[in-house]
């Protein structure tokens, strides 16, 4: 057994680091939240140059070459930076959707432009409020044109390659679409973390592709969901432990009855707790990412663990710092909202806690 | 990454598996090997059973299996341990009710204990020929251990010790105990204790058993009265005794945080769900059972894999992280809350406790009663927060407003 990453992925991680304190501190996401703006561009194509969009994408491809557990350390420190930029549709969906069940002429297509940044990807389940099923989708791909709306679309406006579920005569499929076409319409929408934007997006009667030969099935899609839920707790767990740290930071300066409040047990027992946290969802974290780097049957379950975990603790390591900082961490102008904003975005991408905790005990049960 | 054993380990497990398939009889899939808590037919009889066992294994060298060749063991790797105890657990062997002598007692002698008394008392330890336990606590030492009041008084080339310790496990069956004592009131609190090696059978000593909760009596009251013990049996020097019980603690807090003995977890719990019905159903069909199981079954899980991120540390001669410390501070509470779900989840049921009627034979219930003590044995849910706070996040200390003060001056209340 080796349960750590290997001391060329931490490297990698490291250079990650630095390169983000350079070019993402907190100026950068709080920018896009002012300004409304879709992401950082200056960011995105720098973060494309160091590789990181296809670090897990073969060189054939156009990518780096490296595998998942590198992508997981990337996508940990980007969520450190609250990089406000669309990795994770891109990386996490899109891109892992043509490694696992592309064609061999969608690949060779598409992967070259996700992984140099020139297209960015954005992944379309969702069609309405609630919990999403596959089977009662109301977008259909027919004869290979594709209608229906999807709703709420991460990253939706910029994207240029969307991987969309729809219905395909009696079952369901994944069908990439090409955003640049009429026939599809995004309608942004105000979001939660106004640094990661929503849309609406419409198709009508636009060109879709089957992803691969006939689009997969449900459990394809559950499957991507797996993969991309692994990655997004990286994520996830990279923003809770940045919360954590600057709330450390806060507390051991900030003096009340003469002490620094970080002396006191109500708020070192809560950041107990934060790292505890913190630290159950990394294990489960590490766990999830050798299965998936590995492709064992373990990931279906470990990836549920993952998830539920990383939201939970990026969610509390979130509301716990503004509570920690006090009244001045409910101003605009501190940047705890920052991380209450993503923390809370992410967590009910792609399915809440709630969601991932129902399916990680059925799939227990399955199994017997 | 890889999760599965290296040729090495795998080569490792044959070896250990092949030894206990000679040795004794695999466990049917889904039974669990016996535990201490809550033993049928008492602790006597398991006990001896533990012994023979215990034997058994040291003859073939497969006990203690981490301690030097010198004292009896193989000298394995931390990860050989996790192999080996994973495998012995799919045996139906009795349980090593042995680990306080051999998880921390023995560590500390073998760290600060005399040639001499290495050679006298490893081996008959390892053996289990002589029992530990393990004499810290006093009424009035929990949290705060080194304001212990217990004396020891040199008289020629002995100590004579007097006063009281508490929640003292196995004490009636022990051989041997290790014990902090006050040799220095004058100086500060930390600086004037002094660490000794006491032969449970002395004249002077009696053990008091103490009832608990759940009915058992795992814990003893020991009270020391003109209690001679020879300067040979110190370890350590003279007032030197708290680095030494450190070195105990640090082996306790590694002991209980590996999860051994924590009783039954997630797969009995799903299979309660499975076989308990609700409204007609299987409760396991409800969403809000599933979605206390997940809870539980990520803490777990959770606490295991980051064993296994500490033992990586260890297995590349890198001192571990400081995730471990989180062990405790999650597993009791988390237990506790499993245990009473599980309770719940067998409605008016769940308050039955006679073996026969209960599910599980009451496995949950009697885990349930024994839970609070798992929250405050070995250091409380709340010093364990302070522990993490202040070694792992690095925040400030408790004021301590007798650190600086001669034992003897520190201020004491009435409770």
């Amino acid at each position: 057994m080796n349960f750590d990453f290997s001391e060329e992925q931490k490297l990698l991680q490291k250079t990650a680091r630095d390169y983000l304190a350079e070019h993402c501190t907190l100026a950068t996401p709080r920018a896009v939240l002012e300004s409304g703006g879709t992401h950082d561009e200056a960011l995105w194509k720098g973060v494309a140059e160091m590789g990181w969009l296809g670090a897990a994408v073969p060189e054939s491809y156009g990518g780096a070459g490296f595998g998942r557990l590198e992508l997981a350390l990337i996508s940990q420190e980007l969520g450190r930076a609250l990089a406000p930029i669309p990795f994770g549709p891109t990386a996490y969906l899109v891109s892992e959707a043509l490694l696992v069940a592309g064609s061999e002429a969608q690949k060779q297509r598409w992967l070259p432009r996700l992984a140099s940044g020139e297209l960015v990807g954005a992944f379309a389940f969702d069609e309405r409020a609630g919990r999403p099923s596959a089977a009662q989708l109301e977008t259909r791909v027919e004869g290979g044109k594709i209608r229906g709306h999807k709703f709420p679309v991460q990253d939706g406006a910029s994207a240029g390659l969307l991987l969309v579920v729809a219905r395909a005569g009696s079952r369901s499929a994944l069908a990439l679409v090409e955003a640049s076409q009429s026939g599809v319409s995004a309608t942004p929408i105000g979001s939660l973390d106004g640094s990661r934007p929503l849309a609406k997006v419409a198709f009508d009667g636009a060109r879709a592709e089957l992803l691969g030969a006939d689009g997969g099935d449900e459990a394809l899609l559950s499957h991507l969901l797996d993969r991309a839920a692994v990655l997004a707790a990286f994520e996830q767990i990279g923003g809770a432990e940045r919360a954590l740290e600057l709330t450390r930071d806060f507390t051991l300066n900030r003096f009340a009855f003469g002490r620094p409040v970080a002396s006191f047990q109500a708020l070192k027992h809560r950041m107990a707790d934060v790292y505890a946290a913190i630290t159950l969802a990394s294990s489960n974290a590490y766990y999830g990412a050798w299965a998936l780097s590995t492709d064992d049957a373990e990931l279906a379950t470990a990836a549920c663990a993952t998830r539920a975990a990383a939201s939970e603790a990026f969610e509390l390591a979130a509301t716990e710092m503004i509570q920690m900082y006090g009244g001045v961490g409910y101003t605009w102008e501190y940047d705890c909202h920052l991380f209450y904003r993503r923390a809370k975005q992410l967590g009910v991408w792609l399915g809440s806690a709630a969601e991932w905790r129902d399916k990680l005990v059925l799939r227990l049960a399955q199994r017997g | 990454m890889d999760f599965h054993d290296t040729p090495e380990e795998a080569a490792f497990r044959a070896e250990a598996r092949a030894w206990l398939d000679a040795n004794a009889e695999p466990l049917p899939p889904g039974e669990r090997r016996e535990s201490p808590m809550g033993a049928s037919e008492g602790r006597k009889g398991m006990l001896e059973r533990a012994r023979e066992w215990q034997r058994t294994k040291a003859d073939a060298k497969w006990a203690c299996i981490t301690w030097p060749s010198e004292y009896g063991g193989r000298g394995a790797s931390s990860i050989q341990n996790v192999v080996w105890n994973q495998e012995e657990n799919r045996y139906r062997v009795p349980p090593n009710m042995f680990t306080i002598g051999q998880g921390m007692l023995g560590p500390t002698i073998m760290a600060h204990g005399t040639p001499a008394q290495k050679q006298r008392y490893l081996r008959p330890m390892l053996r289990a020929d002589e029992i530990w336990c393990q004499l810290f606590s006093e009424p009035a030492a929990g949290s705060d251990l080194a304001g212990l009041r217990t004396n020891a008084v040199r008289k020629g080339s002995e100590w004579v010790l007097n006063g009281q310790k508490i929640w003292t496990s196995g004490a009636h069956y022990c051989k041997w105990g290790m014990i902090v004592t006050r040799t220095d009131p004058a100086a500060k609190k930390h600086a004037g204790i002094t660490y000794f090696i006491v032969d449970m059978e002395s004249p002077g000593i009696e053990i008091r058993p103490i009832k608990q909760i759940n009915g058992a009596s795992d814990f003893n009251e020991v009270f020391f009265s003109d209690v001679r013990v020879p300067d040979e049996n110190r370890v350590g020097a003279v007032n030197d005794g708290w680095r030494c019980a450190l070195t105990t603690l640090m082996n306790e807090r590694a002991t209980i945080g590996s999860g051994g003995g924590m009783g039954v977890g997630i797969s009995e719990l799903i299979k309660l769900a499975r076989e308990t019905q609700w409204n007609g159903r299987p409760a396991l069909e409800d969403p809000s059972v599933r979605q206390r199981i997940a809870e539980f079954y990520i803490g777990l899980k959770g606490l295991e894999y980051t064993s296994y991120r500490t033992l990586t540390a260890l297995s590349r001669g890198q001192t571990p992280g400081p995730e471990n410390s989180i062990g405790k501070m999650i597993g009791a509470p988390l237990r506790q809350k499993l245990a009473s779900f599980a309770i719940e989840l067998q409605g008016a049921a769940g308050a039955t406790l006679d073996a026969d009627a209960t599910p599980l034979g009451g496995t949950f219930q009697h885990g349930w009663l024994g839970a609070p003590g798992l929250r405050i044995a070995g250091g409380t849910d709340e010093i364990l927060h302070n522990i993490v706070a202040e070694r792992v996040l690095g925040l400030p200390g408790e004021p301590r407003v007798d650190k600086d003060l001669a034992f003897q001056d520190v201020p004491t209340g009435r409770g």
